[in-house]
């Protein structure tokens, strides 16, 4: 079974805000995102007759279900980190295809509030022993990766700069993004050491936030106004440490990509524009690898010269800002990918940064870590 | 610039059944790694069952306790002090979660080769193997 040409992007909503006070709950915030995701197609809770969610929420899929008064059939909570709502698409899209739900939704709420201690992550977790004493975090985790990535490959901290200052250039013409500035490659290298080799500024920004995605099948799609954008290829994957012979110099994008790519029939020549999740800069810079776009270890070097500006480069990548400066709500990013992407494919995104003839676009989530453990979904979707 | 190593207070995780020759291994001076019977391989973090071909004729075994720096990373916003996670390949074969210590951080480098010293822990019974420059 293939999910190509089986299932549409009907609605997309991304919350305006990026910090939030204690007056809104985070189940209101879902209903919020939700509604907007719905009213963007032209569709009200009534149609929806599938809901996925990851992490986020608060008490699990079935107290959502029951806050909004929905009545489903199908369901499916997957967590994977920031990745999460790229896997809950494709996964919609193959229950959709399954004939198991038609009007799929898809919601994100988050405050981001956790901050950078090491957190001890519960009991029973095989791995917390032997990696709690040792003080890991998410950005020294990902750091771990850069490090290993400039030592086998000889990438810079300029090179990496290159995704910040890139997505600072989109971010400019987004009202809603928490950075605005046009960042230059000293303004990175510049900022604080975190972690080394990564500076502040090669981390996303921390908001409180949300967003929603309404996943839809043909028939439903064919009534609705919007442009439609179909999804041609999913592929999903993750990657760990294989047992200690660990290697952190590539992504499960190494599978996810060659899946989607195979399923929607295209090459990463035919990517007008792509989303690629950006928790830190080096998590673009492998990911771009693995999905193809250039050569194992050129990440660093395809970067500059502005490749990854929208008008630029060969590759225009996250003109919303991306979670680099636009919005990372709740630590997780993957919806924001998806709607960047659909809003791209619909003509949609701002006029300064709207890619021409923008008919096929790709998605990849990356969540939890590079340096342990992550998921990684790739999309691909077609502008009918 | 230098960024001196400085002793930090070292958190344990509750053990999951069959952890507790790891960390007491390590209160008694011994790096003890998991290897496996029928594939002959070594693997990290210890399981009961190999991770490479599900065998259960596993063991622990003492480690030399040498091993080269595979990557690294300091901290220096986390905690009240920099400390420097890294990942170091036995020689024995596995990668292993760890931290760099008795060593001006800032000379840190992949490829190093490193020796292992036994680092106390919040609770008296248990220790962690850190490494520092061979």
């Amino acid at each position: 079974m293939t999910i190509k040409g089986k299932a549409y992007i009907g609605g997309i909503f991304e919350h305006p805000a990026r910090k939030l006070g204690n007056d809104i709950s985070q189940a209101e915030l879902h209903a919020q995102c939700s509604k907007g995701a719905l009213e963007d197609a032209g569709l009200s809770f009534k149609d929806v007759d599938g809901y996925f969610g990851a992490g986020d929420i608060p008490g699990g899929l079935l107290s959502m279900v029951d806050y909004l008064n929905l009545t489903v059939r199908h369901l499916d909570q997957t967590y994977t980190g920031g990745s999460s709502y790229l896997y809950l698409v494709a996964h919609a899209a193959e229950a959709i295809a399954a004939g198991k739900c038609s009007v799929a939704l898809i919601s994100l709420a988050d405050f981001g509030r956790r901050g950078t201690a090491v957190r001890d992550r519960g009991e029973g977790i095989a791995e917390q022993p032997f990696e709690y004493p040792f003080g890991p975090v998410t950005v020294n985790l990902y750091a771990m990766a850069a490090q290993r990535h400039m030592y086998q490959y000889g990438t810079t901290s300029e090179q990496l700069a290159q995704v910040k200052v890139a997505a600072s250039h989109h971010a400019q013409w987004n009202p809603n993004a928490v950075i605005r500035k046009v960042l230059t490659t000293e303004d990175v290298l510049n900022s604080p050491m975190v972690a080394d080799p990564l500076h502040r500024m090669d981390c996303c920004v921390v908001t409180d936030g949300g967003g929603a995605v309404v996943v839809v099948s043909p028939e439903i799609a064919r009534q609705l106004k919007k442009p439609k954008v179909k999804l041609i290829g999913v592929g999903e994957s993750s990657k760990d440490q294989m047992g200690g012979k660990i290697d952190l110099t590539y992504t499960g994008a190494v599978r996810s990509g060659p899946i989607a790519f195979a399923e929607a029939g295209v090459t990463p020549a035919d990517i007008k524009y792509a989303s690629i999740y950006d928790s830190f800069t080096i998590t673009v810079v492998e990911t771009i690898e693995d999905l193809g776009f250039c050569k194992k270890g050129e990440g660093g070097k395809f970067v500059c010269d502005g490749n990854l500006v929208s008008g630029v480069g060969k590759l225009p990548f996250n003109t919303d800002g991306g979670g680099m400066c636009n919005n990372h709500p709740g630590n997780k990013g993957g919806i924001t990918k998806v709607i960047e992407a659909v809003r791209q494919l619909r003509g949609e995104s701002h006029p300064k940064v709207q890619v021409k003839n923008c008919d096929i676009a790709l998605a990849h989530g990356t969540g939890g870590s590079l340096g342990t453990r992550h998921g990684s979904a790739t999309l691909i979707m077609e502008r009918e | 610039m230098a960024t001196a190593y400085q002793d930090r207070k070292i958190p344990v995780a509750p053990l999951n059944a069959g952890d507790a020759p790891f960390f007491e291994g390590a209160a008694a001076g011994k790096l003890m790694v998991k290897y496996c019977n029928d594939c002959k391989q070594y693997h990290h973090y210890p399981r009961p069952m190999c991770p490479f071909c599900y065998s259960t004729h596993t063991e622990w075994r003492q480690a030399r306790g040498t091993g080269v720096v595979y990557s690294f990373s300091i901290s220096r916003a986390t905690g009240p002090i920099p400390y420097a996670i890294a990942y170091v390949t036995l020689d024995e074969g596995p990668t292993i979660m760890t931290n760099i210590v008795e060593t001006d951080l800032d000379t840190i480098q992949c490829g190093q080769k490193v020796t292992v010293v036994f680092k106390p822990t919040e609770d008296p019974k248990l220790a962690v193997p850190m490494f520092k420059p061979a």
